[in-house]
């Protein structure tokens, strides 16, 4: 990644910068926060990429530059790949919402999108997955292969977007069993293999039978199979991790947003949009199941997938009890989106508090 | 808390302790014979790389631990070269040797991530092993945490009862003198750093071959450090390296086992601790000249030239 901001860097320098012309490619840029070969939420953003570049072939250029720190270092990398006469520059981590609008002032005509942020511009358009309809699907399976009725979550860190992911997961399974626990343990890193691990085990001991977890590692899935009992893979397909542990993944493909994105730019009909897809737009994918699922949740789980993409279903539709008992949503109604965006606290049902 | 619990809570424990009382050990040497080398973190993560490469081609897990340890003996070859024989500044050559790691083993391990292979597995000892409750407790774990016990005892024994162990402390103590008095002291200390480098390997190939069986970019997170606090903590101690490990390594599992029961504590004050004791310990034994004098090698940090 440093040799590519390297001749980035030196195209500019030696005047190489070229402003695109008819004929010419569409040049687009990814600025990734992790290791394309991350198998999580990186991965997913380049698998998006390369679905994108096939569909459009020779008319569309694109480069990526990886690891980019949530930085000082981000706005330079936007910055040159701008000045690279990247037309379309997609920023996919949400410390890189200040660094993209900042560029954005001083390139007024190259087009910005940035992933999970809330800011937008004249030329920065936003877009997020409901990442959390895949959590409560989940949910949904995890209810149903309990058998000791602790669910286990293992948290990076107590954002609202991960809290988000506790309570669709909890909600998802109370949905089908009213009895289950979820026991939660945050190990305070997106990435730390051992303390997922170390987590994992920890729960298992406690007596949780099926693991979810918001982390980017397949520690958990790792461990799960070593321990005999269900996880799930999360952003991308982990079963090659746990074969047998793996129940289903919730992933995220991004290739239908980007592609939908560069086109309007080819078009010239791109403008600053918030896009917010989930099951029913393709973005949020489950996997299929494991075949230890019995025919009866699996038919359970389709239908449920079916409602959320049809809409009857709400994750996050009423009633939701907090763990005190006071209702926060009344039966029938949906938790307002802002609520949702900044969602800080437990559903009933799951287990500690969040750390402060 | 049931019996099948605390077996589970214990082995969660013992794994976590193993990389770094190996880490620490082999720093604890290195740091006898006079020499810091901060590049543990470095050195463990080639370990790791190394011996997660070599163990998914060659399918052999035992490779993978040799891999390891010739990776991480590479490293401190390295910081040996640089260190002795052209006398650069140790704590900025092992503050180097972490960075180049780190970066190294990244790029080599680019075309093994998402891979996965199966772990080391704990070995059974006949007899032993089928004794009720204790057989599982403690003698159902893997040789890497045996080989820790071995090597425990073996420095223990190295230091007090060795002549090469009081060779070794008198080169920390005092390189000139032990020059005067014909040790060759730049061989004693290539030595010493080899073997800490050798130990790392062993302790990072532990973390991809034995608790997560994956390459991930980075995955020591910071354990590298933790052992080199570990041998301050410990005062230069192979015994007191062991206990501070099993504290170290079991504060983090115990504190997640307090999660899952709802008790929270804060994780940040967790991760400060082996630090927080660090410093402690530091300004324990920096009271007065005698207590430096008794725990720490004196000629820590220094480098040293023979002159003829």
């Amino acid at each position: 990644m440093k040799l590519k901001a390297l001749f980035v860097g030196c195209a500019l320098s030696m005047g190489l910068v070229s402003v695109s012309q008819a004929g010419e490619p569409l040049k687009v840029g990814f600025v990734y926060v992790g290791p394309v070969g991350d198998a999580g939420w990186t991965y997913a953003h380049d698998q998006g990429r390369l679905a994108m570049d096939k569909v459009f072939g020779d008319k569309v250029k694109s480069t990526y530059v990886e690891n980019v720190p949530e930085g000082a270092d981000a706005e330079r990398v936007i910055r040159q790949l701008a000045a690279d006469g990247n037309k379309l520059i997609f920023t996919t981590s949400f410390g890189f919402m200040n660094p993209t609008l900042k560029v954005a002032k001083a390139y007024p005509n190259t087009d910005f999108e940035h992933a999970t942020g809330y800011k937008m511009a004249k030329n920065v358009g936003i877009y997020q997955a409901r990442s959390w309809e895949g959590a409560y699907m989940l949910g949904v399976l995890a209810g149903k292969m309990t058998k000791s009725n602790i669910l286990g979550f293992v948290g990076s860190y107590p954002v609202p977007e991960v809290v988000r992911n506790i309570d669709a997961y909890t909600l998802g399974a109370q949905s089908v069993n009213p009895k289950i626990k979820t026991k939660v343990i945050w190990v305070s890193s997106w990435y730390d293999p051992a303390r997922e691990r170390q987590a994992a085990e920890t729960m298992i001991a406690q007596g949780a039978d099926v693991l979810a977890q918001n982390t980017d590692s397949p520690a958990v899935i790792q461990t799960a199979e070593e321990k005999g009992v269900y996880a799930f893979g999360w952003d991308s397909d982990m079963a090659k991790f746990g074969p047998k542990a793996q129940l289903t993944a919730s992933t995220l493909n991004w290739s239908k947003y980007y592609t939908m994105e560069v086109k309007q730019v080819l078009d010239g009909t791109w403008k600053p949009a918030s896009t917010l897809w989930g099951m029913k737009e393709g973005m949020v994918v489950l996997t299929p199941l494991n075949p230890a699922v019995p025919a009866d949740v699996a038919e359970l789980f389709k239908a449920k997938e079916q409602e959320i993409i049809s809409g009857t279903l709400m994750p996050f539709g009423g009633p939701i009890v907090d763990q005190s008992g006071k209702v926060r949503v009344e039966t029938g109604k949906e938790m307002p989106m802002d609520e949702l965006m900044s969602l800080n606290y437990y559903v009933k049902g799951v287990e500690g508090s969040i750390p402060k | 808390m049931s019996i099948e619990q605390m077996i589970l809570i214990f082995a969660s424990i013992v794994a976590a302790a193993t990389p770094l009382a190996f880490a620490a050990f082999g720093e604890l040497v290195t740091e006898r014979a006079g020499v810091l080398n901060l590049g543990v973190e470095g050195m463990m993560l080639m370990g790791a790389v190394a011996g997660f490469a070599v163990a998914s081609q060659s399918g052999s897990l035992t490779l993978g631990f040799g891999a390891g340890l010739l990776a991480g003996l590479a490293m401190s070859l390295i910081f040996a070269v640089l260190t002795l024989h052209l006398q650069t500044n140790q704590v900025a050559t092992g503050l180097a040797l972490t960075l180049f790691g780190a970066g190294l083993s990244a790029f080599i391990g680019k075309s093994y991530v998402g891979l996965s292979l199966q772990g080391l597995q704990p070995i059974s000892i006949p007899y032993l092993t089928d004794i009720p409750l204790i057989g599982r407790l403690i003698f159902h774990f893997d040789w890497v945490v045996y080989g820790s016990f071995v090597l425990l005892f073996g420095l223990i024994w190295f230091f007090k009862y060795s002549r090469w162990g009081l060779v070794v402390r008198a080169v920390g103590e005092s390189p000139v003198s032990a020059h005067a008095i014909g040790y060759p002291v730049i061989r004693i200390r290539y030595l010493a750093i080899l073997f800490g480098g050798a130990m790392s390997g062993i302790a990072g190939a532990y973390l991809s071959l034995a608790i997560t069986p994956m390459w991930v970019e980075g995955m020591t997170s910071g354990r590298g450090w933790i052992a080199l606090a570990l041998v301050v903590f410990a005062t230069w101690k192979p015994i007191r390296v062991m206990v501070g490990a099993y504290l170290f390594g079991g504060v983090t599992i115990l504190q997640f086992y307090g999660q899952g029961m709802g008790v929270h504590i804060p994780s940040e004050i967790l991760s400060m601790l082996p630090y927080l004791v660090t410093i402690v310990v530091l300004v324990l034994i920096s009271r007065n000249p005698k207590t430096i004098l008794l725990n720490q090698p004196m000629s820590l940090g220094q480098s040293f030239y023979p002159r003829t």
